[in-house]
């Protein structure tokens, strides 16, 4: 039997403020445990929450971003559990009136039409502490850290429709891009800043009528979203091909054995006793601020990506290679609008500094390398004042501490060989060396002036203008 | 013993005058306290207070007089946090808990010099109108120890009314401050919702709760209040307004002031006749005073009781669950999670406080919420517009503060329906958020009963013009306890 899975996104994400969500309690991470605490975070008696402002204008602005409607009233409600990590044994959240109603977030897979997943809301609430188990004297003892107790996040709640665990990770990729272009969020999700829970059901391919879906929680990587979403379409494909039922549950996911497993049965819906938080007032929006806040917005991954391709002419990978970053967009434009063509500089880009990048396992924002600088470089290659191959050796010195790339050149005398004398002697070398090759050539095999011209370039230690080798050795074998 | 020199003002002018100083303020405070059966305080804290007081002195002595309470001791209920003290809000559950910090009132009643001498006896979390309901055994009420000072600021209120210390402070979620103002024969002031910042205020109903001043005259009340007043940007619910100097504005004239007369408060079920003779009679000195009176409605009355137990026992089991025996306070032996949890909260809440987390409980949970919760804000939004439209055509409104006398100490342990309509006269002006006052006005029986009288928001100016007219017109506010009827 062939199902169709059809899955939703729950997405906790940190907003990159500078103190918790109602208290003023800094937020850093990796201090001591319990040092990022105060009455009102420790849920001492007596202790009241105030509004972080900041949290509430990022919260709108994603909201702006993916093209939500902001709510000019929403209202901060409890959401009441027990559990050693929650110290008021209630979470400020929003329910009935959340922040942010509807949006869209887009989502393209390599060789599928671009399409929009759609946002059911998003809403503000604060996060709990971390319980820390076994790791004392006792193994059996518990321990709370509640540095995190009160850490803004947003929920981003996504429309079941999601069809793949290629277009979850795509959906969040897309969302993560926005967090960070508009400033919302690192979204760094090694250190816990987005995480991600999984709502799951599986459909007869064709039908219209929905499964039983399961939940599963606390995904922090993409790879668990993956695997998990991969490992309960199996599951659940298993006890339907079986003809048995699934039961609504919450999951959760072994990344070792790439397996789900039930954490608990949701025998009735959670009946967390929400009700309006009576220690805030509704949060009511001055819809001249929204205003404010959308015109400040700075131009999201998808127009740019668009326009890259359009305006630009680069290719719809490239497009969407130098748009996943905004640093990474910012660079190539500056160093465009310098150079004067992108396409030179994207392939560049995407190709040549991605590469040494990659090496060092560093990223644009950490390295030396300025937009200027590596404009100047590529003109420099342009002139044919340097080779390809030395420009490369060049760029790894940018990346790594920057400088004029001219008195780079001169300093390691990488300027380009175009001297004809040099290069009628090398080549001479070269052509007498290799009597067959001149023959292979004149017997009309075209493809030895490579690697002649290789030996040309070894020669001359890579600095020998390609164009003028190519003809100083056509013409010699012609003749 | 020292005796007591009475009053704030008498006393401000004994100090001000170098008849008295601080240190003998305090230290006649803390002998009474130790000497009064009254059972009205949880913790003394004599060693704070002395320094404190010697402190005063040396800072008057050199001119620098911070305002009215400067020097003069007073009591502060269980339930608000002084840092380095206990907090106990009268409960087992706050066994060993010293609160690091200060609440908005306590750091401000420190700013003005205020002395505090110790904490105040009540109702466990404030859940109860006789001051039974506590770890630390009732209190007693001067006036009979073998009856209630009322509650749940039974302490503060005894306190004041036995000559311990001049003011105290406690709070009213329902009534908590005027019902036993007005079984002591104290005068107590329930502020408007957001006067007082609650930062610190160990929460029981949060849209409710409020802190208030108890004392011997409202020019003492109003002048306790100015001190602890005011914007607080700890706490969202705080009004921005400034305080105005309710003490200034006393001259002992009531007229052009329109009392408004509820006729659903004044029908004779439920409420012992002679209560409504003093307030009756009450009415008829301020009418003297010049304010005339006339009868208004407040319609939805009948369902404020119901209205406000729905609202506060729902705020009150959510705000509760902090107490769990994690970070602070007792924390019973559990094998796992849920052992520590149900040990913890059955050894450490009394059975008042369980039975009303229970209900809010209840009424909070999915599939009840309609029926219970929002339609008690529904009914509360009707209440809040009774007020609304009354206080159009009255700038108050005059009511009896509680439907008896003090009761005797037991009498209604096993009822808490009866209990909870010691409550019947004060609850809608909570639900509303407006502000009221129970001042003395009569002496049946040998125990004292309280005159209500209620404002619009913000109206405290009004409130406290009024019953310092009538006090002065009246002795009542100066009958003292064994000084006989």
């Amino acid at each position: 039997m062939s199902f169709e899975p059809v899955i939703g996104l729950e997405v906790h994400v940190h907003l990159k403020t500078a103190s918790k969500l109602f208290c003023r309690c800094p937020v850093r991470y990796g201090t001591d445990p319990n040092h990022q605490v105060c009455p009102v975070c420790l849920a001492l008696p007596g202790a009241l929450p105030v509004l972080n402002r900041r949290a509430v204008e990022l919260a709108v602005r994603m909201g702006l971003a993916v093209g939500g409607s902001v709510n000019p009233r929403s209202v901060f409600a409890r959401k009441n559990y027990f559990y050693p990590d929650l110290p008021k044994g209630y979470q400020i959240s929003q329910f009935e009136e959340p922040l942010v109603s509807g949006g869209a977030v887009p989502v393209a897979l390599d060789g599928a039409e671009p399409r929009e997943i759609r946002l059911t809301r998003i809403h503000m609430e604060e996060d709990a502490g971390k319980s820390v188990h076994g790791e004392w004297e006792r193994a059996d003892e518990s321990h709370m850290d509640l540095n995190r107790a009160g850490v803004p996040l947003i929920e981003i709640v996504s429309e079941p429709e999601i069809r793949s665990s290629a277009e979850a990770s795509a959906f969040l990729r897309s969302l993560r891009a926005i967090l960070r272009y508009a400033g919302v969020s690192d979204a760094d999700m090694e250190k816990g800043q987005m995480r991600c829970d999984v709502n799951l059901s599986l459909r007869r391919e064709g039908s219209d009528t929905l499964g039983t879906r399961t939940e599963t929680k606390n995904l922090n990587s993409f790879r668990s979203v993956e695997g998990a979403i991969a490992a309960e379409m199996a599951r659940q494909a298993e006890v339907l091909d079986e003809g048995g039922e699934v039961v609504q549950a919450t999951m959760l996911f072994d990344a070792e054995r790439g397996t789900t497993h039930v954490m608990r049965i949701k025998e009735n819906s959670d009946d967390y006793r929400y009700f309006p938080d009576p220690d805030l007032i509704p949060l009511d929006l001055d819809p001249e601020w929204i205003h404010e806040v959308r015109a400040a917005l700075p131009e999201l991954p998808e127009s740019r990506r668009a326009r890259f391709e359009s305006e630009l002419g680069l290719s719809a990978g490239d497009a969407r290679t130098l748009t996943e970053s905004r640093t990474l967009a910012d660079f190539f434009e500056a160093a465009s609008a310098a150079h004067g063509s992108a396409r030179t500089v994207a392939n560049w880009l995407v190709r040549d500094v991605a590469s040494i990048l990659k090496e060092r396992e560093g990223s644009i924002e950490d390295s030396a390398l300025e937009a200027d600088a590596f404009a100047a470089l590529l003109g420099l290659v342009d002139e044919a004042r340097v080779t390809a191959r030395s420009a490369r050796e060049i760029l790894e010195v940018l990346v790594e501490q920057g400088g004029d790339p001219e008195a780079l050149v001169r300093e390691r005398g990488l300027e380009a060989v175009s001297d004809a004398g040099v290069l009628e002697s090398a080549a001479d070398a070269v052509l007498a060396e290799n009597p067959e090759m001149i023959e292979r050539w004149r017997g009309g095999d075209k493809k030895v002036l490579n690697f002649l011209m290789g030996q040309v370039m070894r020669q001359t230690a890579g600095k020998a203008d390609p164009a003028a080798v190519r003809e100083i050795l056509a013409r010699k074998m012609e003749s | 013993m020292t005796e007591s020199l009475g009053t704030a003002s008498e006393m401000r002018e004994a100090l001000a005058s170098g008849r008295t100083s601080s240190v003998e303020l305090v230290e006649g405070s803390l002998e009474r306290a130790q000497a009064s059966a009254s059972n009205a305080f949880v913790g003394l804290r004599a060693e704070a207070a002395r320094a404190e007081a010697a402190g005063a002195d040396a800072r008057r002595a050199n001119g620098d007089v911070r305002s009215a309470l400067d020097g003069i001791p007073v009591a502060l209920k269980d339930n608000i946090a002084v840092a380095g003290e206990p907090c106990g809000c009268a409960s087992r559950i706050l066994e060993g808990y010293a609160s690091p910090y200060d609440s908005t009132a306590a750091a401000r009643l420190r700013a003005a010099g205020a002395i505090v001498v110790g904490r105040t006896n009540m109702d466990e979390f404030a859940m109860g109108s006789s001051t039974e309901n506590s770890a630390a055994g009732p209190a007693r009420n001067p006036w009979d120890p073998e009856r209630a000072p009322g509650g749940s600021s039974g302490g503060s209120a005894a306190s004041v009314a036995a000559g311990i210390v001049p003011v105290a402070f406690g709070s009213d979620t329902g009534g908590s401050i005027r019902q036993p103002a007005s079984l002591c024969g104290v005068t107590g002031v329930k502020p408007t919702y957001g006067r007082v910042s609650r930062y610190g205020l160990v929460a029981f109903a949060s849209s409710l709760d409020q802190i208030g001043p108890f004392a011997r005259t409202s020019a003492d009340a109003a002048a306790a209040l100015e001190v602890i007043a005011g914007h607080d940007p700890r706490d969202s619910t705080s009004l921005p307004d400034p305080v105005p100097p309710y003490a200034d504005a006393l001259d002992g004239d009531a007229s052009g002031l329109v009392i408004g007369l509820p006729r659903e408060y004044f029908v004779e079920e439920g409420v012992d006749p002679e209560v409504l003779a003093c307030v009756r009679e009450a009415v008829t000195e301020l009418e003297k005073a010049g304010a005339s009176t006339r009868e208004i409605s407040l319609p939805h009355t009948a369902h404020a009781i119901a209205t406000y137990y729905l609202v506060a026992n729902a705020e009150a089991s959510s705000n509760l669950s902090r107490f769990d025996g994690v970070r602070f306070g007792l924390r019973a032996d559990g094998r796992g999670l849920s052992e520590l949890y149900r040990k913890t909260r059955s050894e450490g809440f009394g059975p008042e406080v369980k039975r009303r987390i229970l209900l809010g409980t209840y009424v909070l949970s999915a599939g009840y919420y309609d029926a219970y919760y929002r339609k008690a804000q529904q009914v509360r939004t009707l209440i809040r517009r009774d007020f609304e439209q009354a206080f159009a055509q009255c700038d108050l409104i005059a009511t009896p503060t509680a439907p008896e006398a003090a009761f005797r100490i037991g009498e209604r342990s096993d009822d808490p329906l009866r209990m909870y309509l010691s409550d019947v006269y004060t609850v809608s002006a909570s639900l509303a958020g407006i502000c009221g006052l129970s001042t003395p006005c009569g002496l049946p029986g040998g125990l004292p009963v309280g005159l209500q009288l209620l404002a619009p928001a913000l109206g405290e100016p009004v409130l406290f013009r009024a019953a310092d007219a009538y006090e002065r017109r009246t002795d009542w506010h100066a009958r003292r306890p064994g000084e006989g009827s």
